[in-house]
């Protein structure tokens, strides 16, 4: 089996950048206090960063992405359960996929 | 207090403990597994990615923008910009890892995640004085995440999903359900909305490109950051 040199170089670099937020944060936050403006400004970053993914996602998806997305979260909303919410997302998005 | 050590013990508590935690993961592998496989990595590319990356919600996202060749710039800002969290999460467990050097912090770090994070500060907060428990309760994580990826991606290539095809929604439903779990209240309104509405925006103006999710991330944040502190 030959080796994809940019994808793999481009998994590397990931991983690269992953440990550098595990280890690295670690190594670099017991050495300087970030200030509090910087703390409230990072514990925004994961919600915002995901709604900026699937917003987007969603409304390029059309129909399909659409009925999967509101049906996810209700059932995850009523269930707190993830495989439970992502089967009837993509049962959801089957259903009007079968209906076009 | 007793001092802080890391044994064999603490090791296969933690272990333990995951057990039922690795159901969560399974679907969540599966789905990493099938997008790798959407995506034409190949499923030593596949396992090398969960092996080494191992972060899932950041390959979701790298693979939802990858393209032969992959776009590097973007999949490592990605990687990084989901991950940015982590780096908050280590220091909170310094009480544990502060006396050790070498291999016993940086493989611990190394195998932290979400999940084993959680149970290692309610056992370090029930007085847990075993720092070996995140090693323990990330090891066998990371064993089901590579091992549910590659099956994913073995499904996947056995089914030949077309692309578009809603088996592929799944990605997309972990984020929605990833959101429920976030929402932390009113205080989110404004920098979700903010979120939102530059990401759509920056996704319409740069179309084919990554730039809306660190836009959306980063307006969406600096205003919620720069409101709390207003407040505060």
């Amino acid at each position: 089996m030959s080796i994809d040199w940019p994808n793999t170089v481009a998994i590397i670099l990931m991983g690269i950048a992953t440990y550098a937020c595990r280890g690295g944060g670690y190594w670099l936050f017991r050495q300087i206090r970030p200030s509090p403006l910087i703390r409230a400004m990072l514990a925004y970053v994961p919600g915002t960063l995901f709604v900026s993914f699937v917003v987007p996602s969603l409304i390029q998806g059309g129909w399909q992405a659409l009925a999967g997305g509101a049906a996810t979260l209700s059932v995850m909303l009523a269930t707190r359960n993830l495989l439970a919410a992502m089967t009837a997302g993509v049962a959801a998005a089957w259903l009007v996929w079968g209906l076009r | 207090m007793t001092p802080v050590v890391f044994t064999r013990d603490g090791l296969i508590r933690g272990a333990r403990d995951v057990l039922p935690l690795l159901l969560g993961v399974t679907p969540f592998g599966l789905v990493t597994g099938i997008a790798s496989q959407g995506a034409d990595l190949s499923l030593g590319e596949a396992v090398f990615m969960s092996v080494f990356v191992y972060a899932g919600a950041s390959q979701l996202v790298a693979l939802a923008i990858w393209a032969h060749p992959p776009p590097l710039l973007a999949v490592t800002l990605a990687a990084f910009v989901v991950n940015l969290r982590l780096a908050l999460m280590g220091p909170v467990l310094s009480p544990w890892f502060d006396r050790f050097r070498g291999w016993r912090v940086w493989f611990s770090m190394f195998v932290m995640t979400d999940q084993n994070w959680a149970m290692s500060v309610r056992e370090m907060n029930r007085g847990g004085r075993d720092a070996a428990y995140l090693l323990g309760s990330g090891l066998p994580m990371w064993l089901v995440w590579t091992i549910t990826t590659a099956v994913g991606h073995y499904a996947g290539s056995a089914l030949r999903p077309p692309p578009g095809h809603p088996v592929f929604f799944a990605a997309l439903a972990v984020f929605v359900s990833m959101l429920a779990g976030m929402w932390r209240g009113r205080r989110d309104v404004l920098p979700w909305l903010v979120a939102a509405a530059v990401s759509v925006t920056v996704a319409r103006l740069l179309p084919g490109t990554f730039w809306y999710i660190i836009a959306g991330s980063l307006a969406g944040s600096v205003v919620g950051g720069w409101r709390d502190r207003e407040r505060a």
